[in-house]
Formats: C-alpha cells, structure tokens, sequence
C-alpha cells in the first residue's frame, strides 16, 4: 500500500494576496526560490509554517499559501520555539531580516540557535533598515550615510555568520538572492538539516541601499569576489586560479600558478569544533572574497526532540498522570 | 532508632481549650523561619483545624545578617471555625533575634506570649539590630508574656552526641522552635519528623540532628515552668470532604493541568523566572505526566511568543509572571488578541513601580492589565481571591480564553501566591469538560475570521488540510483576516474585538452579596476577599447595615453589578492601591464610592478595615 502524497508545483505555494514589495526588490527572487525548494521537501502545504517579524521580509508569509503568522519585531523565533515544541511534525520556517533578527531579535536568534530547535531561519540581510525608510541597520557598514546617520555610521557592524556560529549554531550557511541555483541548494539543505538552519541571503533593497551586494553579482567583479563552499574541496576563486592558504591563524590569498592545490585550506563543514567555520565567517570584501554555501553542519540533539522525549519518558516510566492522584498529592485528611 | 511515641510524651500539663491561634515566627531570612512555619500550617491543617498563612520574607537570600532588614516572618492562623485570613493581633510571637523582635512585637496582642532566643541578644546582635540597650533588660516587653529560651546553647547541647559542626549544630536551632511551638499547642509531630527523613536523607546526622533538636524543644516545654498550660485547638467544622493544605500558585498549575485535561489539550508554559511567579514554572514542570511542557524562555517577551505559537497550533499555552515582566509581555499580549487566539496571561502581583517590592504584596496592576497595551485593547480579566481558589479561577480563564478565542488575564498577587489554606479535593471526575473545536474543513474558501453568535473566530490550526490562513498584527479585515487599511473595517475590528470581550458577561453569572441590601457595601477584588468578608461579617453582627460583594471578574464586571450599586448608599472599596478599580467603578458608574486604600506591601488586617467600615457608619 502506497499514500502517495499529491505532487505539489511551485504555483501551489503562492497564496492570494498580491505581492507588495518595491518592483526590483531582491525578495522577490527568494520568495520565487523557496517556492521551488518547498515541493522538493515532500511537506504537504497544511504541515508548512512560514512565521516572521516585522520588516520588509516579514511580510513573507502572506504570499505563501501555508501557514502563516507575521508576529511582532524581532520575536519569530520565540513564536516558532513555542509552536515547534508542541507541534514537532510541522516544518517551521523563519523570515527575518537584519534589523529584525540582529538588533531588536538579537536575543531570540541567539537562543533559538543554542537550543537547536529544529526550524529554519532565513535571513534577508540588505544592510538597511527598508520598512521604516532607511536607516542604518546592525550590519551597516561604519561610514554608512543614511537618514539616521547624516554624517556616517559609527557602530560597528555586526557579521551575521559570525554571530550564529558564535551562538553554537549547527548549520549555518549564506547565499545571493538573484543566485537562484545557489540559493535553492542552500535552502534544500537548511530544511533537510536537524536542528536550527542558519542561512543568510545577500538581499537588495533596490531603495534604500541598492548595490550593496554589486561586488558579490556582477559578471565583472563577482569571480575575485565569491568564494563558493564545497565541503571537502579546497578554497579556490577567482576562476579557478587563486586558493586561500592559511599562514599560522592567518588566512592568504594566493595564486594557484604558486601553491600547489593540496596546500591549500580544505573546507570541512562538518568539523565539530567552529573555528574554521569562524575563521571563514570573518573573510570579507574588499580584502578577502565572501564565502556562500554551508559554513557549518554538524549534528546535535534538539530542543524540540528533548522537551518532547522528556515527557514520552516520563510518561512510560510512571505511566499517564490521573488527576484524582494529582489532587490528593501530598498529605491529606478527611472531613467526616 | 528514635520513634516519635516513645520521645514526643504528652504533656501532663493542664491543657486550655482555645478556638484559633494567629502565630508569628519571625527570624533571620537563613533562619528557616519559612520551614518553620509550613511545618506548623501543615500539622495544623492536618489536625482538622482552618488556616491560613501570610509568609513575610525580604528579596534578597541571605540579607545582613541579624538586621531589620534580614528579618524573615511566616504567621499562621490556625482555627476551629471557617477563617479568611491569617489573623491580625498575633497571640504568639517567636523571634529568632532582636531585629526579628522589635520588627514584629509591635503586632503581638497585650499579654501574647513572647518566646526569644536569649542566646541572640548579646551586644553584637544588638549593635546589628540598631538597639542601644537590650530591650529584654527594660520594661519595654512589659505588655508581653516575655518567655526567655537560650535556643542556641539548648540545640548545641542536644545535637552533641550527632558530633556535627557547630555551624549545622546552630542550623537546628528552628527546629527546636518548632519543637517548643508544637508542644505549646498540642500539634502532632509525625508529619514534621517524615519531613525531616525525607527531606535529610542520606545526610543522617543532619537528620538525627534535626530531630534531637525537635525533641529538645518539646522536652523543654514540658519542663520548664514558664508555661503552666498548652493551648488546644479543637478541629474545624469544614464541609464533609478530603482536603490538603494549598499556596495559591501549587493551587495555579493544578487548575492548569486540570483544565487541559478537561479539554483534552496539551498544556504548555513559556515562562521567564519571576517572583513570586516562579512558582508556576517550578510545579508545572514537574507534570509530565499529564503531557505538560514546560519552556524556560531567554525573557519575558519569548516566554509570552512562545506561548502564542504554542496556542497557534492548537494548544492550551499559558504564560505566567508578575508586573515587571507584564509589562515586558505587553506588545506580544496585544498580538494575542488581535490574532483572537486562546491563551493565559497570569500576573502574580508584587509592589511597584519598576523592581518594587519583589516580595511583597499589592493589587496595583489592575490597570495595566486593563489598560496597558497599545491601541483599544481590550481582555477578560479574572482575579483569584484565595490560595484554593486559584485552581477554579485556572479553569474558568481556560473556558473562557476558549469559547471566545481570546488571551485571559488571571491576576493573583504574593499574599495569595504564597500564602496558604485548606484546599477541598474536587472529584475529578466530576469536573466539567472543557469543549474545545478545532474546523477539519468546511466551506472554502475558508474564512478564518467569521464569527459565531458570541463573535468567536474558529481556532483553524496547522496541519489541517485546505484551512491554511495566515494571521499576524496588522488589521484584519473581518471575515478572510486579510491584511487590511481601510478606514471603516478597522472601526468595526475594533468594536467586535471590544463586544466579543463584553459578550464574556452573558456566561460569568450574577455577582453575589452577602448582607443586607441596603446600607453599606464594601466591594472587594483579589486577594482581599478573606479581609473584606471577615471585617463586613464582623460588623453585620454588631448590626451594622454591611454587606459584602467580591468581583471575581473585573472586565468585564458582571451584569448585575450597577444594580447592585445602586442599592446601597455608600460603597466602600478597599484595595491594596490607590484606588484602580475605584476608577474604573467610577468610570462606568454613578455610584457613591469611597476607597480605603493602602501600599505598604502587606495586607490589610481585618481591624483596619472594620475601623473604616465604622468612621463611615458613624
């Protein structure tokens, strides 16, 4: 006997509402993405959740045609920790971005990445704060000019692979919002990962802050720029003519006409310890290329796994609780 | 091996008969004067009599040492009649040290009996008390039957043969207190040594030690000659029936546990630790039996989400904390009840404003319950008026947050949460179900914001094939729940949001008076229930035209409650504030209202109340 599941399209994501982001705004590409990565996953739509903060991104969830909760700033992943917890057969997504997920949410995100509840957190990250017109956000660069910082930005910006893998994140991972191969790769394997999926995705906010991620796209520059994570495989851009070597703690870039390729450093995602993963977090432009793909993903117990095995063990050990006996807990005496 | 009939004689003295007992032990907060005083209420309730408990403890864990500000209090009134409260004059004070004496003695009744550990009033304990002479060697304590006990030299002696330390050989000196307290009034000491076994196991010297000091302090009861007679107090008339002793908050996760039975729903806390809320997190954790999950949130705002993502997929999630964390809450309740999902929101109240009096008690969040959310916000509420009411006052939020798809605020406060008395076991199989729906399918498309006749919205959760809707805090528009701005939706969502909590009081039943219908009423709410009744009775026997009426439901108020305003001419709202629910009365009615009102953090004592009855009447 087979129940077959009904062979889902990707049209069979999209809800009713119409689409109100900004024309040229990068989340129309991811929302297009993850509705091919979603019938891939053999999810029935019914047993989707899409949750999210607030924000431009945050209004993702109306578009999809799950379920859908567009809660308060910077709180999905509480929301998500309370719904995976008691409902652990449900595939939880997470749309944030970066004002949402590293300054108001900062917390949260924290959190929901130490207990590995297994969810999916997709952060749109265009450095700017889009919904409230353009102030700078915790991933703006120092020097950003923009509405709230007239003479530049004087915070220090905030890496958000960094900061998840600082939070014992267990799958961790960036991709490009117009790079659709490489995102869909990256969200299948955030949703087939146990536990918390971290990914980032390079977003352009075509208003407020358009081109941040130029370098990272453009058929001119992105070669020198991109550094694509293959687990196993050496650290080689460029078009295949520079390597990342490692020189004591310090990361080189150096060309492949001088270094033979074994000396290079070898990407290993699955490495339990996360300083590799660290260390390739910190490589940035304009000194270093941008890694994208899986920077971490490695196993680990989750909290929606343990809360719930907790109560299963109980329950086997002692039995189903009857509440005559939960009343009359502790001593008692009777009234004639 | 020491049994309890052999060591615990009783006594040959004469034995008087007295009809309630109100007892203050009072000590250093590492003094166990807590212990102490559970044991006590324990045994009391045990023995048939009613008490009631009022604990009095500082925020800090180990305050200063021998301070004023250290000193740790748990008073008991045990009785053989029904009683509300934990007594006002105490007939017996025990004081551990001169700051615990001179903080409390002033509650003592002219001719209470007085008990102080004479080892504790050498210089140093005075200079740590701010006393320039030790008030045992003046005439201050004249008023008092002034009981004398070198408690330390006593417990050190009768630990010896343990041979534990001389620090844990002082540890026992509580109970030897206790030991001396339970022979004065006659209690049984069984409980308390199956207490000392299980709570010492595997420490026996600790354990032997505990129990030696127990003996001590019976034995020296029965020799000394200060005492010429023990004190009976003869059982309680209570209602046929089995009982135990219960604190408001145990009485809190028992009626939620009972309720997500009786709804077949799986039961899950998010909850930031709080006192005096803790509680609630601490005892539900402990019933994975009954399938409760419990999560001990980053704070307070994800202990509230969680708790509204566990309701959105079709769980019973409640949320438990007290004002600071209330008011963290706020925006995540205000979600809530635009999402129009079931949820409890607890606020076991504390003083305030921002840290307060973490520990003590007050009434003052009524308004920001009933007000403190942005936008036109408005929720049921319920208050809690006692200990044992706790557990229905759980269930019916849950009915309610049911039935009209709405997050219920329970407020309780510390007094009630801490404090305790006689709970009378309801047959659980008697309890009423809980009917809660969830849609399979139905028409499409499906529309997650229509109503029923109460104005309910159908509770659609994931996992239901065809029903996928999503909700979020923008307006809806009534009907689909779609994102909507249009002017006129937004001003019917506002009111059907305000009607649907006012349609609660068609299901809350009538508010009830005690007394006469004419006169005085005194209106009360919370945990002032047990004063109020008892000062209002008191006055009604000297006859007084007073009656009495207590809101279990302050949003809305019940039905009848104008009517009933309009009876009297005068009413009399005591409140431990500066008068919330007066305003909010005043507000609605054109009742003749006067407020009694008092933010010390403690309780009002029934004297006060009655005294203010009395300047009214008179």
């Amino acid at each position: 006997m087979s129940t077959e599941l009904p062979v889902l399209k990707p049209a069979d994501f999209a809800s009713d509402q119409d689409v109100r982001w900004c024309p040229g705004c990068g989340d129309y590409s991811i929302l297009a993405q993850m509705k091919k990565v979603l019938p891939q996953l053999n999810v029935p739509l019914e047993d989707t959740v899409f949750i999210s903060g607030i924000g431009c991104s945050s209004r993702f969830p109306y578009y999809m045609n799950t379920y859908g909760l567009h809660s308060i700033h910077g709180r999905a992943p509480a929301f998500a920790t309370g719904l995976k917890s008691t409902r652990p057969e449900l595939s939880v997504w997470v749309i944030t971005g970066d004002g949402d997920a590293l300054s108001i949410g900062g917390n949260h995100l924290m959190h929901a990445l130490r207990r590995n509840i297994d969810i999916n957190i997709v952060l749109f990250n265009n450095s700017i704060y889009g919904l409230t017109k353009g102030q700078y956000s915790p991933t703006s660069k120092v020097g950003h000019v923009t509405k709230s910082t007239p003479h530049g930005s004087i915070d220090q910006p905030l890496n958000p692979i960094s900061v998840a893998l600082a939070a014992e994140a267990t799958f961790v991972a960036r991709s490009i919002d117009v790079n659709a191969k490489h995102l869909i790769a990256t969200l299948t394997r955030a949703a087939q990962h146990k536990g918390t999926s971290f990914v980032e995705v390079y977003q352009n906010c075509n208003v407020f802050n358009d081109g941040a991620w130029d370098y990272m796209k453009d058929k001119a520059t992105k070669a020198d720029n991109v550094l694509e994570l293959e687990n196993g495989k050496p650290l080689i851009f460029g078009g295949g003519k520079k390597g990342i070597q490692l020189n004591g703690f310090k990361p080189e870039i150096v060309s492949l006409s001088d270094v033979p390729v074994d000396d290079l450093l070898f990407h290993d995602e699955t490495c339990p310890n996360p300083q590799l993963a660290f260390l390739l977090s910190r490589l940035q432009h304009p000194q270093f290329p941008e890694p994208i793909g899986v920077f971490r993903c490695v196993e680990r117990p989750t909290y929606d796994g343990e809360i719930n095995r907790q109560v299963s063990a109980v329950m086997e050990e002692k039995g189903k609780g009857k509440l005559s006996d939960l009343f009359s807990s502790g001593d008692t005496w009777t009234v004639e | 091996m020491l049994s309890a009939t052999d060591q615990f004689t009783p006594t040959n003295k004469p034995s008087e008969s007295v009809n309630g007992v109100t007892v203050r032990l009072a000590g250093d907060s590492g003094d166990g004067m807590q212990l102490l005083g559970s044991q006590l209420t324990n045994t009391s309730a045990l023995s048939g009599n009613d008490v009631a408990t009022f604990p009095d403890f500082p925020a800090e864990i180990r305050a200063p040492r021998g301070t004023r500000a250290g000193v740790s209090g748990f008073q008991v009134q045990f009785s053989a009649e029904e009683i509300f409260t934990p007594g006002d004059g105490l007939d017996a004070l025990i004081a551990m040290n001169p700051a615990a004496m001179v903080t409390n003695v002033e509650d003592l009744k002219p001719g209470g009996i007085l008990i102080v550990n004479s080892d504790s009033f050498e210089e140093k304990d005075l200079k740590l008390a701010k006393l320039d002479k030790n008030p045992l060697e003046s005439d201050s304590l004249e008023a008092y039957r002034l009981i004398q006990v070198p408690m330390t030299k006593l417990t050190r002696t009768a630990v010896a043969e343990t041979k534990i330390s001389a620090k844990l050989a002082d540890r026992c000196k509580n109970f030897f207190a206790m030991g001396l307290v339970f022979w004065l009034y006659g209690r049984d000491v069984e409980p308390t040594l199956r207490f000392i076994e299980a709570k010492f196991r595997g420490k026996e010297d600790v354990s032997r030690a505990n129990r030696l000091a127990l003996i001590a302090g019976w034995n020296y009861g029965e020799t000394t000659e200060d005492f010429a007679s023990t004190y009976q107090v003869p059982a309680a008339k209570l209602e046929p029936g089995t009982y135990r002793n219960i604190m408001g908050n145990q009485a809190l996760a028992l009626g939620l546990v009972a309720a997500s039975q009786l709804s077949d729903k799986q039961l899950f806390l998010g909850s930031y630790p709080i006192t005096p809320a803790s509680d609630v997190l601490h005892e539900l954790s402990k019933y994975k039996r009954f399938g409760v999950r419990t999560f001990q949130a980053e704070d307070e705002i994800a202990a509230v989400c969680s708790a509204i993502g566990a309701a959105f997929g079709g769980n019973m999630a409640v949320t438990a904390s007290s004002g600071p964390g209330i008011a963290l809450k706020g925006e995540g309740i205000g979600l809530g009840l635009i999402l129009e999902l079931p949820f409890i929101v607890m606020d076991i109240q504390r003083g305030g404003p921002s840290t307060g009096l973490p520990t003590k008690t007050e009434q003052s969040d009524l308004l920001m319950v009933m007000h403190g959310r942005n936008g036109e916000s408005p929720l049921p509420i319920i208050a809690a008026s006692s200990p044992a009411d706790c557990f229905n006052v759980a269930i019916e939020a849950w009915r309610i947050a049911t039935q009209f798809m709405t997050p219920v605020f329970i407020l309780s406060d510390g007094y009630i949460a801490n404090g305790a008395e006689p709970w009378k076991l309801p047959e659980a199989d008697e309890l009423p179900p809980i009917e809660v729906n969830h849609p399979s399918s139905g028409e499409k498309p499906f529309l997650p914001y229509s109503r029923n006749a109460q104005l309910a919205r159908p509770w659609a959760i994931p996992g239901t094939p065809g029903l996928m809707h999503r909700v979020g805090g923008l307006e809806k528009e009534d009907g689909t729940g779609n994102v909507s701005y249009d002017p006129q939706n937004h001003q019917h969502m506002v009111k059907t949001r305000a009607q649907k909590v006012q349609n609660v009081a068609e299901v809350i039943g009538d508010l009830e008076v005690d007394g006469p219908d004419s006169g005085l009423l005194v209106l009360s709410w919370g945990g002032t229930y047990g004063t109020c009744r008892t000062a209002a009775k008191m006055c009604a026997k000297e006859g007084l035209s007073v009656a009495h009426a207590h809101l279990r439901w302050l949003n809305p108020f019940p039905k009848n409650l104008e009517d009933i305003l309009n009876r009297y001419d005068r009413v009399l709202i005591p409140e431990l504030n500066t008068g919330q629910l007066r305003l909010l009365i005043k507000s609605e009615f054109s009742a003749n209202v006067e407020g009694f009102n008092k933010v010390q953090g403690k309780p009002f004592a029934v004297s006060e109340v009655i005294e203010k009855i009395k300047s009214m009447l008179t």
